[in-house]
């Protein structure tokens, strides 16, 4: 059991490095609670698993702490911290059968006999691996070597943490939804702390309550997924969160009122707009629908997306591309069209970071 | 994986079955023809049929005694060389390192002795071992232990199996690293994770993903030690006595020494013949492994 | 060009990777395989390209009026081009040359070659990185390199093998909308397998539904998710899975598992007596009853999933495992006992052959 605390944590792959640019991971504190289900989203090459590795001690950080319940592991070896790690293709031994995989943490750890048999067929069941426990693990397919690595983590009686690097990229789609419920079924059932590293929105906003957004080697912003959904604290995270991402136009505020490509909108809140800042506004395509030509701003089509359950369109407004949704009334789309925002999803941004505004 | 299906590809082979119907053919039919034959020089033959087969098929004859004889002293050689080079390959493999400048020399200097001649190695072997003049001859006379390869012969035969392995353990080494470069640096970090040993990463990560390549460094290694001859005749001749005669070596007495050209040609063919038994077995063996590793779900 | 399989088969050994089908794909339009992993995407790819010879059946090309057997007719000499999930670049040429090396073994003129490598470039985003070497470009980059390759040589036949599948999500995002633009300037006949349905949708003109080696289904992509023929291919089109639920007719009523019955109403009642499987997409199960009658189910639920606008609920009910795609942050407890409701305006038959006896109208708009 361990709360999973960062202290003034930062790595550099190049020893004795100044430049902010040198550092994988830049300066950051952050608390992990016990039992909490956490996702780390951001692009390749954002810092995510450099920082995972770092929980799990197969890196030591250049700078900072990680403490687990206040005790100081930064020094610690990955097998004397209680972590699991799941990479992204699965790891399993391939000459033993399952029942040896999943039993082979504990040999390792002087367990055996009665206890430790009791212990795996107790995972096996949890995992819907039963039927397969005497098989040899190498003929599996892929999505059984992922549940039998993530096996070999519940199984230890003293796994506090469980961390993920992006499990499911090797499974079929179909698959992941199934694997996906699995683990949150599990996380519920089990006081465990999960992390989960991921680039793909969808798993890391169905997986975890709270959704840490990294970039360019800093969490951006961290919260529930409907907070990252509806209020981005960045435009990054409004780009990189919702498919597709949040629309980004320049504007011109003044108190209450944006004057954006051409057209003005009410704002559901006014702005003191520091000077000198490049202003945006940010709204999401789901908040932005299609209108006939002369209601809201003024935009052109460019295409329209059928995606099934619903369409969206491709638009021009004022010379930048914008994305919004089509009511499933709306017939006979021309080229020249209106877009109608929600005011209280539309977000004011100054140099990519989101103003509050007042009421 | 396949590959697009034309006839012409034969018209490709033939030029090599030409050069091998010369090279390979035609002499194996001659061999052939002689082994059930008697000659006394002069062109003229005797039929004998399968008398010489019979005669060295039994041990109780001189020939058969002689070629049992080398039979269980190339095996014994082989088995030897086997149990030392596999584990001291293995074991190198494992301490050469992954990264770094250090990876090129040490390539470097592990193929070295692979690209030494027979003839030199043998050469390099009989007069360094010398107990007169050779260095390590001496120097092991000196520290005041009786060594003299060309009277004794655990001597020769000690001689002989530490050339081998100073000749060949690289080759086992460098086909293990191959095999040890192919694990993905992930299993090395669920190993860390669940505990493993030292012990149990290798046996149950490095071993496993070695298997191929460890059937392949035992095949090369089980066929080029089944049919050494230039490194034992140059440093012992195949002596003292007949302590380090194998199945080359007895082959060409027969042939140049005594030019008994029948039994040597009967000679040869059962040599040949177990030689060809043993890489069915290992190719059998190789091929089964394949069959596995394809049933693995991948796809098409 | 376009592209015929005559009633092809492909065996490796004793297994059937392909079984006999026949496509037609016409010029210049792009096709997705859409199913699985070991569907036979690539086999049937593979087959297109040449680079396997079908066990039975010809493969052809046409310009619109005359076909030209090309069955056995090596990879090399065919109008082919292939990328694949892997970015498979020279990693010791540039990013130019890279995509110039095509056209340098057709031996264009240099200014040639020049002029359409920079116009390639500009299409795929690749100039200021002109001059790096492969492995030092993202993924997406790297990527983008393969495929303006492919795609300069102005082969008629474009090949591309879960392109996108190694990348990122958002670049994949990005990547998926700029490649009908890229493809339809190339005027080629593109095929593009892959796992997901979203891609079906959004990028071709045409999906083929693949499952064990059969097509299952071919035709325009909107009308093969709206009106699937069977089981199989209404499965492989949707994700999340297809719920389904068995219910058996008997003359004016539909019985329920669970014992409960309710009329047969509209296109159900002409249905023949028997037994069949309900199909219905996650988003038309919803958890409000809507205006029109629906069905309501009780069930519990075992995972509530956010993401940000939606939620994807699962539910049990009557022993069956649903799924819901529902507006808004939806915070359900795992066990909570649940309503759930679906229109049967918006079901799907399946028979009990798993053929499709009955799809929901078409939406009038657009």
């Amino acid at each position: 059991m361990a709360r999973i605390e960062l202290s003034n944590l930062a790595h550099s792959y190049t020893p004795g490095a100044s430049e902010p640019g040198d550092f994988a991971l830049k300066a950051m504190n952050l608390t992990w609670r016990q039992g909490g289900a956490y996702a780390l989203l951001g692009p390749s090459g954002c810092g995510k698993t450099t920082l995972l590795n770092i929980i799990s001690g197969l890196l030591t950080p250049s700078h900072g702490q990680v403490l687990f319940d206040g005790r100081d592991v930064t020094g610690l070896p990955t097998e004397q911290r209680n972590i699991a790690q799941v990479f992204q293709f699965p790891v399993v031994y391939d000459t033993m059968t399952v029942r040896e995989n999943l039993a082979f943490p504990l040999r390792n750890r002087g367990m055996a006999g009665k206890a430790a048999d009791r212990r795996v067929r107790e995972i096996a069941e949890l995992l819907d691996l039963s039927g397969e426990l005497d098989r040899k693990a190498r003929g599996l397919t892929a999505d059984a070597k992922q549940k039998i690595s993530l096996g070999r983590g519940l199984v230890r009686p003293d796994v506090a943490a469980i961390l993920f690097d992006e499990p499911l990229t090797v499974i079929d789609p179909q698959l992941k939804w199934e694997l996906r419920s699995k683990l949150k079924a599990l996380h519920r059932a089990l006081d465990v702390t999960m992390i989960y590293v991921t680039h793909d929105q969808t798993e890391a906003l169905t997986f975890a309550d709270t959704v840490m957004v990294m970039y360019d080697g800093s969490v951006v912003q961290a919260g529930r997924p409907d907070e990252l959904f509806e209020r981005p604290d960045h435009t990054f995270v409004g780009y990189f969160i919702g498919s597709p991402g949040m629309n980004v136009l320049p504007a011109e505020i003044e108190g209450s009122r944006a004057r954006v490509g051409g057209g003005t909108i009410e704002l559901s809140r006014s702005y003191d707009v520091p000077s000198g800042r490049r202003i945006e506004i940010g709204v999401r395509p789901e908040f932005a629908s299609l209108a006939p030509p002369g209601e809201g701003l003024a935009a052109t089509v460019e295409r329209i997306d059928d995606l099934g359950r619903a369409r969206l369109a491709r638009l021009r407004l004022g010379g930048h591309p914008f994305a919004a949704s089509v009511p499933e009334a709306l017939a006979d789309i021309g080229t020249a069209a209106g877009v109608v925002l929600e005011r209280a999803q539309v977000h004011v941004y100054a140099d990519g970071k989101r103003l509050e505004g007042r009421a | 994986m396949d590959k697009p299906y034309d006839n012409r590809a034969w018209l490709l082979v033939l030029p090599v079955l030409a050069i091998v119907a010369f090279s390979a053919v035609i002499p194996l039919m001659t061999v052939v023809n002689y082994s059930v034959q008697d000659t006394f020089g002069n062109n003229q033959f005797f039929w004998n049929g399968t008398g010489w087969f019979r005669e060295l098929l039994d041990p109780s004859t001189d020939l058969g005694g002689r070629v049992f004889d080398s039979l269980w002293r190339n095996l014994a050689f082989s088995a030897i060389i086997l149990a030392i080079e596999v584990p001291l390959g293995i074991a190198v493999a494992l301490a050469m390192p992954r990264h770094g400048w250090k990876v090129a020399a040490t390539l470097v200097l592990m193929a070295m002795p692979l690209l030494v001649p027979w003839n030199v190695v043998g050469t390099i072997w009989q007069v360094f071992a010398r107990a007169d003049i050779g260095l390590l001859g001496y120097a092991i006379n000196r520290l005041g232990i009786d060594y003299n390869y060309v009277a004794d012969p655990l001597d020769a035969w000690i001689t002989i199996i530490v050339m081998d392995v100073w000749h060949w353990t690289s080759l086992v080494a460098l086909l293990c690293y191959a095999g040890l470069k192919s694990i993905p640096d992930a299993y090395y970090q669920a190993a860390r994770i669940d505990g493993a040993s030292r012990w149990a990463v290798f046996r149950y990560i490095q071993l496993p993903k070695m298997r191929r390549v460890l059937i392949i460094a035992v095949l090369l290694r089980f066929m080029d030690s089944f049919m050494i001859y230039t490194e034992p005749f140059v440093v012992t001749g195949g002596g003292p006595g007949n302590s380090t005669t194998f199945l080359s070596i007895e082959l060409v007495k027969l042939a140049l020494g005594q030019f008994d050209l029948g039994k040597a040609a009967a000679m040869s063919i059962v040599y040949n013949l177990i030689v060809l038994a043993v890489c069915w077995v290992f190719y059998t063996v190789m091929t089964n492994l394949d069959v596995e590793r394809r049933r693995l779900p991948a796809d098409r | 060009m376009g592209l015929i399989l005559d009633r092809v088969r492909r065996d490796v050994g004793a297994e059937t990777y392909i079984h006999e089908t026949s496509l037609r794909l016409a010029p210049g339009t792009m096709t997705v395989l859409l199913g699985p992993t070991l569907a036979g995407k690539t086999s049937l790819m593979r087959l297109m390209a040449g680079l396997d010879r079908p066990t039975a059946g010809r493969i052809l090309t046409t310009d619109g009026r005359s076909e030209t057997d090309v069955t056995g007719v090596a990879v090399r000499e065919r109008s082919v081009a292939m990328v694949y999930q892997q970015f498979i670049n020279y990693p010791n040429l540039s990013v130019f040359e890279n995509i110039a090396s095509p056209l340098r073994v057709k031996r264009l003129p240099k200014a040639e070659i020049d002029d359409k490598v920079r116009a390639m470039a500009r299409l795929m985003q690749l100039e200021p990185f002109l001059e790096r070497p492969p492995l030092s470009l993202s993924g997406g980059q790297q990527q983008r390199t393969a495929m303006a390759r492919a795609l300069i040589r102005g082969a008629d036949l474009v090949l591309l093998d879960e392109p996108l599948a190694n990348l990122d999500y958002k670049l994949r995002e990005e990547l998926r909308e700029e490649l009908p633009k890229i493809v339809r300037a190339s005027r080629a006949t593109v095929v593009y397998a892959t796992t997901e349905p979203q891609e079906a949708l959004l990028l071709g003109d045409y999906t083929a539904a693949l499952w064990q080696g059969r097509v299952t289904q071919y035709g325009p992509s909107a009308e093969v998710y709206r009106r699937p023929t069977d089981l199989t291919t209404a499965q492989i089109f949707s994700d999340p899975p297809l719920n389904l639920l068995p219910v058996s007719k008997r003359e004016a009523v539909i019985q329920l598992p669970g014992g409960a019955s309710i009329p047969a109403g509209g296109a159900l009642a002409a249905l023949a007596d028997g037994d069949y499987r309900l199909g219905f997409r996650a988003h038309q199960l919803a958890l409000r009853a809507g205006p029109a009658p629906s069905l309501a189910f009780a069930g519990t639920v075992t995972v509530a999933e956010i993401t940000g606008s939606e939620s994807y609920v699962h539910v049990e009910c009557a022993g069956l495992r649903w799924v819901a795609l529902v507006p808004g942050v939806q915070e359900l407890e795992p066990g909570a006992a649940i309503t759930v409701h679906v229109d049967p305006a918006h079901v799907f038959v399946f028979a009990s052959d798993d053929r499709l006896a009955h799809a929901p109208a078409v939406r009038t708009a657009a």
